[in-house]
């Protein structure tokens, strides 16, 4: 069967290069993902102040320094990791990474304890009053999306372990790091809204 | 390739002899025709007051704008295909390969941008007049809550309260009487349609709405619930009585009184306040101060009920006391389970609530 | 057309049971198969919604008719609309995409197959979920069953207090696994676009439809949060105490609105779009002209995407936003009409000057046309905030939203169905039998849905179970239904043609239709690599410059 529109023509395209489908892949998630923490900031913005009841946002909210830095930090870590795969020096890409899990699971355990106190000390549930709820869904939303980021990390930890992950996979790993490098970019912006604006 | 659709026309015909059955076999409904002006047919380009008449201006010309449009559009269609279409005896060669014309694309673009232009002008200057009308001194204010399948209309300066049929003044000779009503929900949104007088303004709990009408022309005016509540959204139906001045202070008056107490109904008024009719209803003057409920002060003075669903007539009050399931299923009145002794005897209490 | 050799493609299922058939679709990759199932299981959805319909019709045929008691009704009219818009509409646009995108681009598959096959299976479960809520929902005392809180459900209907039992719940994660199959097909369809097209094929070369589908796809991503957002909100407050919309504590019913149409309003062109996209290759290759004003098209198309997300609000009219808020969203919806407009401009010019071929692809073209017309003609009259005072929630906002969705959206992907069902199955469909299904919906079309633009007009609500006589309503009703019987026998002549003509049909070729774009340079069906060779283009009509080699595109362009 001839495919006739791929009879050679006259003209030759030249070098023919398309962004690579992963990197279109990841953005349009964060695209797509982006979009719906903007609903819940709008109704976390919305709520502020319109709490019929129960402990307001000054009253308990301890603002989260040591677990921003944590995890603002991370995003530097998974950064140098990244740099020593391409330097193709595997012990100090897995070094980095681990470095990158626990600085996260720090971040994790800390709105956990922080959670933990607003519960117990000062009453403070999702079923509390507009407060509670804008403000527990809109972090565990993000809280969330860390936890999901620390499960797509621990994979490539463990791949690497096995000596299945070299230079050659430096995309699908960066492509981790972009996602990684979202939910720490969102976490500035819920840490905006939720301790600077809300209180 | 000449194949035929069905083995032979009869099975066709037989066919949509079978629908015109379904038809007749499903159509076994009935009713009762409905009265108010124009014979309860409630046209919105048939405005009795403002703002629909205001809205049925602007909505002429807007008409008017896309008729036009249409006019010129469908008959580019029509002719595009008459004249360009492929005829029989064609030499099988293409057209002219025409990429597009960047002169006729920026008329096209104009054209449409100068008509938008001029809408929004006509629109912003019709919200403004409709929606931001400040109530004139000494204006009739009302609150209308809406309910699960009812409305509850008060009168805040006027200490009356009552459902389902809003009575408001006209603007006769004597001046504008506006009426301007607060709108409420005390469960789900619903919405106040009443489309001879008014476009519809939505009722949602922790809200309150503003909407205004000034109707010209006494009689009943019809309407309907126009947001989806649930089950009987349906059976939502809203009357607005619109009397001359004078017959609307009448009315005041007599709805301000108390309930009256006939002699005659000591039995009915015994059986409904023994049972928990109370508990959902209040008789004002009485001990009956329930708020779930319609206030049944002066039911007699309604025309339908149940929010429209049967006109208020002995039979109907005594069937819709014995079991209000049968009438509005789904609707927030249980049965009560009544004797059939304590049905006649709530039934006369209820009618001497004129 | 070039003379060639054909031959129909060996009959893969010969020497294969029906299970191994069955365990085929239930393993594939293939965007071309994942593309057939899309469209398949949304056809399935499309009878059983439309039997809805007509149930429904059936009721309002008289008034206060006994056919349907009022929480079967309401049922019926929530999942009438659920189920075309987001069993229907959406997997239909994802099966043309699917299965489109790769074969005009010059490609293989799609930039992710797994990923592809999830989604369809993702959807396919959502859409069985909703309806397990007729068996798995019902609850005490007769509360549950299907959803019944009409297909937008809003707040606070939706809530425990209002909606008992789990009914509200399937409606809500039901939609959620749907939703997440539009969401991973989107990318997968983005990252396609992006990155697989084939040498020579630079943006501004690649079909219109694949232009369309780009736009869409990214509408999708960004529309389909407001609704998953609102629902997750909706779930935390019917389980765990939440006081989103919860007006009892401070919450307003009022954002679920905002937060569901900011959703709701791109999701209408989300689904129109594709129907565009029919358009722009069909008229062409029947007018045998090229799309009048390709760059304007992909221009008019961005904007109403972009534009498209500000109006929102147009369904809230009647909710009590200030004059301010109503007049913006007013003029937003104004200005979103007029890349809409020029859009039926260009066909129009596309048509003029050419040799118009009345093929059944052309005729539902030409009523997508008509239709569309009038509908966004409706859609202006109900962007007059005042005029919407009167209209919205009435029998006119249904004829306006079903003219579109049906007469536009639902006639554009009937036109695209009868284009490319040959290149899909190797066989036509029967012309004769395609003129009775034209002529039939379209007759039955205008019965019900003019009829009911004058329903509305007359004050007759939406979502009402039945109605009293002397309301005007009458005879309008009872023309309405017998549109509707007739609409629906149009549609059993369509699953009459489908099925007898994948056995029976004419052998199609690879070319049936002189057309011009890559899908139509390889066999009807295409072999699972898609092109023997990956070609190479130079013009938006790689076709048409091998048939015209004296006078081709790439001299123009």
């Amino acid at each position: 069967m001839i495919n006739e529109a791929s009879l050679p023509l006259a003209f030759e395209p030249g070098d023919w290069t398309l962004p690579s489908p992963r990197k279109a892949a990841i953005v349009s998630l964060i695209l797509t993902e982006t979009t719906l923490f903007s609903i819940f900031v709008a109704a976390y913005l919305f709520y502020i102040g319109k709490s019929l009841t129960g402990p307001t946002p000054r009253e308990v909210l301890e603002t989260p320094i040591i677990p921003t830095i944590c995890l603002l930090s991370s995003s530097v870590t998974i950064m140098l990791a990244e740099r020593a795969l391409r330097r193709e020096n595997r012990g100090r890409f897995q070094l980095w990474w681990l470095i990158t899990i626990l600085l996260a699971a720090a971040f994790i355990g800390a709105t956990a304890i922080e959670w933990h106190r607003l519960i117990t000390v000062h009453h403070l549930t999702i079923s509390t009053n507009l407060f509670g709820t804008t403000f527990y869904s809109l972090v565990g939303l993000h809280a969330t999306h860390v936890i999901v980021g620390m499960c797509l990390l621990t994979l490539v930890l463990v791949f690497s372990l096995r000596g299945l992950v070299t230079p050659l996979q430096h995309e699908r790993i960066q492509m981790v790091s972009w996602y990684w490098h979202f939910v720490d970019a969102i976490w500035v912006i819920v840490f905006t809204v939720v301790y600077v604006i809300g209180r | 390739m000449r194949r035929q659709l069905f083995g032979n026309q009869r099975a066709l015909r037989g066919f949509f002899l079978l629908m015109l059955a379904l038809i007749c076999i499903i159509a076994l409904g009935h009713g009762e025709p409905v009265f108010g002006i124009d014979g309860g047919v409630t046209n919105i380009f048939k405005p009795l007051a403002q703002p629909a008449q205001e809205i049925k201006e602007t909505s002429f010309l807007v008409l008017a704008v896309c008729a036009v449009i249409f006019v010129v559009v469908a008959g580019l269609l029509l002719y595009g295909l008459i004249r360009f279409r492929h005829r029989a005896g064609d030499d099988g060669s293409e057209p002219p390969q025409v990429y597009g014309s960047n002169q006729i694309e920026l008329a096209w673009t104009v054209l449409p941008v100068l008509i938008v232009f001029v809408l929004i002008l006509v629109t912003s200057r019709t919200i403004a007049d409709i929606q931001d009308r400040k109530p004139p001194q000494g204006t009739l204010q009302t609150t209308i809550v809406g309910h699960q399948w009812w409305w509850e209309i008060r009168y805040p300066g006027l200490n009356i309260v009552t459902a389902n049929e809003l009575h408001v003044p006209a603007s006769d000779g004597r001046g504008p009487r506006p009426t301007f009503l607060k709108l409420q929900s005390a469960d789900v949104a619903h919405s106040f349609w009443v489309p001879q007088l008014a476009g519809k303004t939505d009722l949602i709990p922790n809200r309150e709405n503003l909407m205004w009408i000034e109707p010209t022309k006494p009689g009943t005016y019809l309407g309907n619930c126009a947001e989806y509540c649930g089950t009987q959204h349906a059976r939502m139906l809203i009357r607005v009585v619109v009397h001359s001045s004078d017959e609307f202070d009448r009315w005041v008056t007599e709805q301000q009184k108390n309930a009256s107490v006939a002699t005659n109904a000591d039995e009915g008024r015994k059986a409904f306040f023994a049972n928990s009719c109370v508990n959902c209803h209040t008789i004002r003057g009485t001990s009956a101060q329930g708020k779930f409920g319609p206030d049944l002060t002066h039911l007699m003075s309604r025309e339908m009920l149940a929010a429209g669903v049967v006109p208020n007539t002995p039979d109907n009050l005594r069937r819709w006391v014995r079991d209000p399931q049968k009438i509005k299923v789904g609707c927030l009145m249980p049965n009560m389970q009544l004797t059939d002794q304590e049905v006649d005897h709530i039934t006369a209490y209820l009618q001497t609530l004129k | 057309m070039a003379t060639q050799e054909i031959t129909i493609p060996v009959d893969r299922a010969l020497g294969s049971s029906f299970v191994d058939r069955l365990h085929g679709l239930v393993v594939t990759v293939d965007h071309k198969k994942l593309g057939l199932m899309y469209i398949g299981t949304a056809l399935g959805f499309l009878v059983v919604a439309g039997l809805m319909a007509v149930a429904i019709r059936l009721q309002l045929i008289i008034p206060n008719n006994t056919f349907l008691e009022p929480d079967v009704f309401n049922r019926f009219f929530t999942m009438h609309g659920t189920s075309m818009v987001f069993l229907v509409g959406m997997p239909i646009i994802a099966g043309f995409g699917n299965y489109l995108v790769p074969l005009m681009i010059g490609t293989r598959d799609m930039a992710f197959p797994r990923l592809n096959a999830f989604g369809y299976w993702m959807f396919l479960f959502g859409g069985l979920l909703l309806y397990f809520s007729y068996l798995g929902s019902p609850g005490l005392a007769g509360h549950g069953s299907a959803p019944d809180v009409g297909w937008f459900a809003y707040a606070p209907l939706t809530s425990r207090a209002f909606s008992r039992g789990t009914s509200t719940d399937y409606w809500i994660l039901s939609l959620m696994l749907t939703s997440i199959g539009s969401t991973v097909s989107a990318i997968n369809i983005i990252a396609t676009i992006i990155a697989l097209r084939c040498p020579g094929m630079k943006l501004m070369r690649m079909p219109l439809l694949v232009w369309l589908m780009l736009v869409t796809n990214f509408m999708i991503l960004l529309a389909l949060p407001g609704l998953s957002g609102a629902q997750i909100m909706l779930l935390i407050d019917r389980y765990l105490g939440a006081h989103f919309f919860d007006t009892q504590a401070g919450g307003s019913a009022v954002i679920w609105q905002h937060f569901f149409w900011i959703f709701g309003h791109p999701e209408v062109y989300i689904l129109m779009i594709p129907a565009f996209a029919c358009l722009s290759e069909i008229v062409p290759v029947f007018s045998r002209k090229p799309i009048f004003g390709y760059p304007i098209m992909v221009g008019a198309t961005a904007m109403i995407g972009l534009i498209s997300m500000s109006v929102w609000a147009h369904h809230m009219f009647t909710v009590g936003m200030t004059s301010v808020g109503n007049t913006f969203f007013a003029i937003s919806t104004f200005l979103v009409g007029i890349p809409t407009g020029i859009k039926i401009f260009n066909w129009l010019g596309t048509m003029y000057g050419g040799k118009i071929r009345f093929d059944v692809p052309m005729l539902f073209c030409i009523g997508f046309l008509f239709q569309f017309l009038i509908a966004g003609l409706t859609g202006v009259m109900l962007a007059v905030a005042p005029f919407n005072w009167q209209l919205t929630d009435s029998y006119f906002v249904v004829a306006h939203f079903h003219y579109t969705l049906v007469g536009a959206f639902l006639f554009g992907i009937f036109a695209g169905f009868y284009y490319w069902y040959p290149k899909a199955v190797g066989r036509m469909l029967d012309r004769r039998l395609g003129l009775w299904h034209f002529w039939l919906f379209a007759i039955g079309f205008h019965l019900t849905f003019d009829t009911e633009h004058f329903a509305g007009l007359l004050g007759m609500p939406r979502r009402i179970f039945t109605y009293d006589a002397g309301r005007g309503w009458d005879t309008l009703n009872l023309i309405a239904t017998v549109g509707a019987l007739v609409q629906a026998t149009a549609v059993l002549l369509l699953a009459i043609n489908i099925v007898r003509s994948v056995k029976k049909g004419d052998p199609a070729g690879n070319d049936p239709w002189d057309a011009w774009t890559l899908e139509w340079s390889t066999t009807s069906p295409p072999p699972d690599y898609n092109f023997a060779t990956i070609p190479t283009v130079r013009s938006r009509r790689p076709l048409w410059d091998l048939k015209h080699p004296e006078d081709p595109d790439w001299k123009y362009e």
